[in-house]
């Protein structure tokens, strides 16, 4: 195995398109620990850490943008990224220990496309978009459409994800992420619920986005449970009917860290916990 | 494959080693330089019992590949003693019997010194968070913890003194 470490986007395409058989990574937190389970070393690794704008953090004209090989650490404890989407500095929070955080990445989370990525349901709820370099130019597409089941994406041979684009809030909405695991921390979801909640002045929601992860081959959305919440006060009525439609939209595992069952019957009371999470946020 | 020449700086001092491209950071860390201080546990990135510093932040170095260290600054265990006179936090594990087979001993020192470096004064509880990358399968972490608060506490009776002096 060789390794490379690109100072640009175009420098790293030369090298994905020199080697078919690379792998871009940022933090090499899930990589590593695969190759030493078995996954085959490629003949090529690429660090991405060290290009301008993959490690950048900034927000101009109302959108965001995260470099996808920014360590968790950061995005965790960007005071003003957190006050737009405390949601999504939980969740980046929430991926290991400090040795981790200090090394796990967006880009890595999203394209290591373990169904129980914890930022992965904040980034969908938050509609983010990943911008992705290819030697036929840049591309968005929406978190929501990059894991296409475990381990594997959408994205092409020669393509990887330069930063991930979200849009500044808008009044009175907020988002929120909730993670159960059998431990304290240091543990993977077994039901994973992001929220984004729009409120008008009434106190009726205007606006939801809800995603589970760990309860499907890839994160899911929620959408009965959106549109039981929009034009509608939250109360206990509304709350019976998210649990239900999050219920409903499991397709869990069964494993060590929870039946299929139980997942399930977890999924319900976290969803309905998130959405009361963001709402009172959104309140605010 | 010609072996790779790395220069960074480690424990303050400059360095240079060869390295093969797929080689961990721990691996040549240990057989390269002989800083055998850091411990393969895991291999994996769950123990920390191989935590060194590299540019300033806490990281598992068997999850980083050796090229990743050219032009970096790296801090070990090795580097944690001023000469023979021990840092606050090797003097309050050794007073407190934080260890006791001492295999995640270093890597442990490292991630409590990243805390205290930024958190002079940690409750309990953060302790316990900053050390959940850092298993040890002896001492059940109460003698740890508290070796920590301890040191966290004397480092601070040593800086009001340097204060009155």
């Amino acid at each position: 195995m060789k390794y490379e470490a690109p100072k640009s986007i175009d420098e790293a395409l030369e090298l994905l398109e020199s080697e078919p058989d690379s792998c871009v990574f940022a933090g090499a937190t899930d990589i590593i620990p695969q190759m030493r389970s078995g996954r085959p070393e490629p003949k090529l690794m690429i660090d991405l850490k060290c290009i301008p704008e993959m490690v950048q953090i900034a927000c101009e004209n109302k959108v965001w943008t995260i470099g996808a090989a920014v360590p968790a650490v950061l995005i965790a404890g960007d005071s003003a990224l957190k006050s737009d989407f405390p949601g999504l500095a939980e969740s980046a929070g929430l991926i290991g220990s400090d040795q981790i955080q200090n090394r796990a990445s967006l880009g890595g989370n999203v394209c290591n496309a373990s169904p129980a990525a914890d930022t992965v349901p904040a980034l969908i709820v938050n509609n983010a978009h990943a911008v992705i370099a290819s030697k036929g130019g840049m591309r968005t597409l929406p978190v929501a459409l990059i894991a296409t089941g475990p381990g594997s994406t959408s994205l092409n041979a020669g393509e990887f994800i330069v930063a991930f684009r979200i849009e500044q809030p808008l009044p009175h909405s907020a988002d929120a992420y909730l993670r159960f695991i059998p431990r304290t921390e240091m543990d993977i979801a077994v039901v994973g619920a992001a929220a984004r909640i729009t409120m008008d002045k009434a106190g009726n929601c205007t606006d939801a986005v809800i995603a589970l992860g760990a309860v499907a081959p890839t994160a899911v959305r929620v959408t009965a449970a959106e549109d039981a919440l929009r034009g509608n006060p939250i109360d206990e009525d509304t709350l019976t009917k998210i649990m239900a439609a999050a219920r409903a939209a499991c397709n869990p595992i069964d494993d060590k860290r929870g039946s299929k069952e139980y997942r399930t019957q977890v999924a319900g009371v976290l969803a309905k916990r998130v959405v009361i999470e963001a709402a009172d946020r959104a309140r605010k | 494959m010609n072996r790779r020449h790395i220069t960074c700086t480690i424990n303050g001092d400059k360095a240079e080693f060869l390295c093969d491209d797929d080689e961990s950071l721990l691996n040549t860390l240990r057989d390269e330089l002989g800083l055998t201080g850091a411990k393969e546990g895991c291999g994996t990135g769950d123990c920390g019992a191989c935590s060194v510093m590299l540019n300033g932040r806490l990281v598992c170095s068997c999850l980083v590949f050796a090229p990743e260290a050219e032009g970096a600054t790296i801090e070990t265990i090795e580097g944690m003693a001023d000469g023979e006179h021990l840092h606050p936090l090797q003097t309050a594990f050794l007073e407190g019997a934080a260890l006791q087979c001492g295999i995640c001993t270093p890597g442990v020192l490292i991630a409590a010194k990243a805390l205290l470096d930024r958190n002079p004064e940690p409750t309990e509880s953060e302790v316990r968070y900053a050390l959940a990358g850092n298993l040890c399968r002896c001492t059940g972490y109460d003698k740890i913890v508290r070796s920590v608060l301890d040191a966290a506490a004397q480092m601070k009776n040593n800086l009001q003194e340097g204060d009155r002096l």
